[in-house]
């Protein structure tokens, strides 16, 4: 068990949050987006378990566990879009999908 | 000889770095297995972050449901797509300096902030307290009841909508004359 102030686990998530807003902006292949949105998320959660630590409580530790369902979710759904979207316009290029009924 | 916490706070800060350093790997990667890669040291890192703050439930989750299967519903996606070089190419067109310069620039300006913020609030002071995973199930399963109900909705509709997305791309796959 380390003792170390909440304040630097929460810049360390702030840190891995704004790396991942910085891949979903840059990026323009589909599967890094999604990629960088599990980042970000991954920070949310990292911030909660943070929380968690500080207060001796186990409800950061339960937050956790719904930003992780929440997650897989997310990515079956999304990487079957992602499956769908490459069939149609043979290509991961978001900017492909610009206009409504392709 | 260093004291037992003070050895856990270096784990902590190294992970830290190693945890930021991977991200930036992943983020600026050409191939997107290379990417994939990374950000699985990445979640190892973060694993082994949370087990340092005393939730060593978070950190076993961390590495079987996030390393593990969310990362290789991502390698298998990668696989089916078959990418190969020419996908190598068009990401190297499009990651030019001009492009990626401005949102990196305002993604550090808020990372900036939000650190300035967090560094002038001061340091709380913590107790450190090991939660096993008994306080969480407890937790889970009492107050938040509602929350697990409300979990297992969202996954059985994730479960439906992964099975009806991926069903129709079967079918037009298949060429039975279904040109709906």
């Amino acid at each position: 068990m380390a003792s170390l102030p909440m304040e630097h686990g929460l810049i360390l998530a702030a840190i891995l949050f704004s790396l991942g807003l910085a891949g979903v902006l840059v990026r323009r292949n589909i599967i890094f987006m999604l990629l960088s949105v599990e980042i970000m998320l991954n920070a949310a959660g990292l911030a909660f378990i943070v929380a968690g630590y500080a207060q001796g409580q186990p409800d950061g530790q339960v937050m956790f566990i719904f930003i992780l369902t929440m997650a897989a979710a997310k990515v079956s759904v999304a990487l079957a879009l992602v499956l769908q979207f490459y069939r149609g316009f043979k290509t991961l290029d978001v900017d492909a999908a610009d206009r409504m009924r392709g | 000889m260093l004291r037992r916490e003070d050895a856990m706070n270096s784990v902590f800060y190294i992970s830290a770095a190693v945890a930021i350093l991977s991200t930036v790997m992943v983020i600026t990667r050409l191939n997107a297995v290379h990417a994939l890669l990374y950000m699985i040291v990445s979640l190892l890192s973060v694993a082994l972050i949370f087990f340092v703050l005393g939730a060593p439930f978070a950190a076993a989750l961390e590495v079987i449901i996030y390393a593990g299967a969310i990362m290789v519903l991502f390698v298998f996606v990668i696989m089916m797509l078959n990418l190969g070089e020419r996908a190598r190419t068009q990401e190297a067109l499009w990651l030019k300096p001009g492009t990626w310069m401005g949102p990196s620039l305002l993604a550090l300006v808020l990372a900036l902030e939000l650190v300035y913020i967090l560094a002038g609030t001061g340091v709380t002071p913590v107790t450190p307290a090991e939660i096993t995973p008994k306080q969480v199930g407890i937790a889970l399963f009492g107050p938040y009841l509602l929350g697990v109900e409300l979990a297992s909705l969202l996954l059985l509709a994730g479960l439906v909508a992964a099975y009806h997305l991926g069903r129709r791309a079967g079918q037009s796959d298949s060429g039975t004359g279904d040109k709906s």
